[in-house]
């Protein structure tokens, strides 16, 4: 398996918070890799200078041979590297069909006119909201509003699709179909990075994983041994005689 | 909207031929009257084709722009310099070229920075631009100002300024169905989805700036024979900006006809004003600028659309969300 993505003792500080240090990790082509850890221990912090919208201090980060690191977000993006947001960011104005258009205009593959429609309308049939190009986005409901972002994101057929949370706020249906989608997503052999918080998710869906606590890589691995690792239950539950 | 691109519906046709309709009636007023009302109209369709230049660029951003006058007068200056030597349409390409540099170098130095800055920077800009031209034509030419003389008469500058506000609208709806209109729309709704999904959000806004910096410098070309003599006090007059912005809200920027819904009340009050209250001007301005953003900062459309969507919502019995968010302008 070739390398999709690499991060190379990446550091990140804030001022005198090092919210990222000197994390290395590498995802290979097809896999579905988990970055998860503790609130405030940088994994958004780390999804965000993979999408260019931090810089990182110092490090690198490698999109196959191509450096990526240091680059304005609009570049990365047309590299190859999509992304949805923590809190979802739909565009109120637009609607369904149009949002996603928006990834496939200017992404990884630029299309446009009646290309890029029709791509718009078999992802909107693809995540479950076939029917409704023309409702206001705005109209719509939370998870739904989380599908037209996955669907704005796979718009651009992007190399390495970074999900910060996608399950996050979902009801237990929901959160049933999300997983369904994401695992349907790596059958077709997409290189996904997610962050996420809901373990179940993690242990159905992932290859493999890395942990981070407090800005720092404590594991990385399968997801069994990884989530089993005495540090990573520290991390997570604290010290027994805390 | 993005429309496909060559695929224009009926409703565009429709409103095509109602354009053009109302071009060929307007372009028939100069055979009625050739004085006061022929002047009045140069300068409403002036300010029509400046204010809708303006909103090109001002209505998806959202940047208040008050570098009108910088653009307007080099437009004015490329016709004067060279009014002896060399044919008129070329002169005002010139005057095109003039303005979308100045226009991406301001755009390039400030776009990234936000509201407030941009609208300081022009408006320091349109100053710094007038002291130039003042100080290197006293230095070089030991004149103060030059003289533009022309066959064309008040009614040929209405044609010109006429068929310009009319490549505006044209300019304005290619760019809609664009790349450009489709990113500044993405823009407008949420700048950091636009830059994740691959749009060069600085690059963008620069040039639609220039292509609207552009259409104001030709304005100011088309209307250099006008003024006849020309200093750089009355070709980077800074009341050309603020007017500009006053009728442009006043209008509504939200739709690129907004600003002419603006535009013809506007002049007329102006001209009225002005020849009651000569020197009273600034103060009515001030007013007007006031009473504007303050009692409809959305602009006379915005007003007739929210009447319309009311008036819809009364008479559709299931309730649809309105998606549209006010097109506030920001400062």
């Amino acid at each position: 398996m070739s390398l999709a993505l690499s991060v190379r003792t990446v550091r990140k500080q804030f001022g005198g918070l090092v919210a990222v240090n000197n994390v290395s990790f590498d995802v290979h082509d097809g896999e579905l890799f988990g970055l998860i850890g503790p609130n405030g221990s940088g994994k958004t912090t780390m999804l965000n200078m993979i999408s260019g919208a931090l810089k990182p201090t110092s490090g690198e980060i490698m999109l196959g041979h191509d450096r990526i690191s240091g680059l304005a977000a609009h570049h990365i993006a047309r590299k190859g590297v999509a992304r949805t947001f923590q809190l979802v960011k739909v565009l109120p104005s637009l609607d369904a069909e149009e949002n996603i258009m928006a990834g496939a205009v200017f992404g990884h593959q630029r299309l446009w006119g009646e290309e890029a429609r029709s791509l718009a309308r078999q992802l909107l049939e693809r995540v479950g909201l076939g029917g409704r190009e023309h409702m206001p986005v705005s109209a719509m409901t939370y998870i739904d509003q989380k599908r037209i972002e996955l669907a704005r994101a796979l718009a651009s057929n992007p190399r390495v699709l970074l999900l910060d949370e996608w399950l996050a706020g979902l009801n237990p249906s929901e959160l049933q179909i999300g997983i369904e989608l994401i695992a349907e997503l790596r059958a077709e052999g997409r290189t996904i990075i997610m962050v996420e918080h809901v373990m179940d998710a993690i242990r159905t869906l992932c290859d493999r994983c890395v942990v981070m606590s407090s800005g720092v890589k404590i594991a990385e691995g399968g997801v069994a041994e990884t989530l089993s690792d005495p540090e990573v239950v520290r991390a997570y539950l604290g010290d027994d005689d805390a | 909207m993005s429309e496909l691109p060559f695929g224009i519906t009926q409703k565009e046709l429709r409103i095509g031929i109602g354009i053009a309709v109302a071009a060929g009636i307007a372009a028939l007023l100069p055979l009625f009257d050739q004085g006061y009302y022929l002047s009045l109209s140069v300068n409403l369709m002036l300010y029509a084709a400046l204010c809708t230049a303006w909103t090109l660029f001002s209505g998806p951003t959202h940047y208040v722009s008050l570098a009108s006058a910088a653009f307007f007068g080099l437009g004015t200056y490329a016709v004067a310099l060279g009014v002896e030597s060399i044919p008129f349409p070329i002169l005002v390409a010139f005057g095109a070229v003039a303005a979308a540099i100045l226009a991406g170098l301001v755009g390039a130095a400030t776009l990234r920075l936000s509201g407030v800055y941009f609208v300081i920077f022009t408006l320091g800009l349109a100053e710094l631009v007038r002291q130039v031209v003042t100080w290197a034509q006293a230095k070089f030419t030991g004149k103060t100002g030059l003289y533009v003389f022309t066959d064309f008469r008040e009614m040929h500058i209405f044609w010109m300024l006429l068929a310009l506000t009319i490549a505006i609208f044209i300019t304005g709806w290619l760019i809609n169905r664009s790349r450009l209109g489709f990113a500044m729309q993405i823009i407008g709704n949420d700048e950091t989805v636009a830059r994740h999904v691959g749009i060069d959000t600085a690059r963008s806004k620069i040039l639609l700036f220039m292509i609207s910096g552009a259409f104001i410098g030709i304005a100011g070309a088309i209307c250099a024979p006008r003024y006849a003599y020309i200093q750089p006090p009355s070709a980077f007059n800074p009341q050309i900006s603020f007017l500009v912005v006053i009728m442009a809200l006043l209008g509504g920027t939200k739709r690129l006809w907004g600003p002419l819904v603006g535009v013809v009340p506007f002049i007329f009050v102006m001209d009225f004003v002005a020849a009651r209250l000569p020197n009273q001007m600034p103060i009515v301005m001030g007013i007007a600028f006031l009473a504007i953003v303050y009692f409809v900062p959305n602009g006379v459309t915005g007003v007739l659309e929210k009447a319309l969507a009311k008036w819809k919502a009364r008479n559709a019995p299931a309730p649809q969300a309105v998606a549209d968010k006010p097109a506030e302008v920001r400062p």
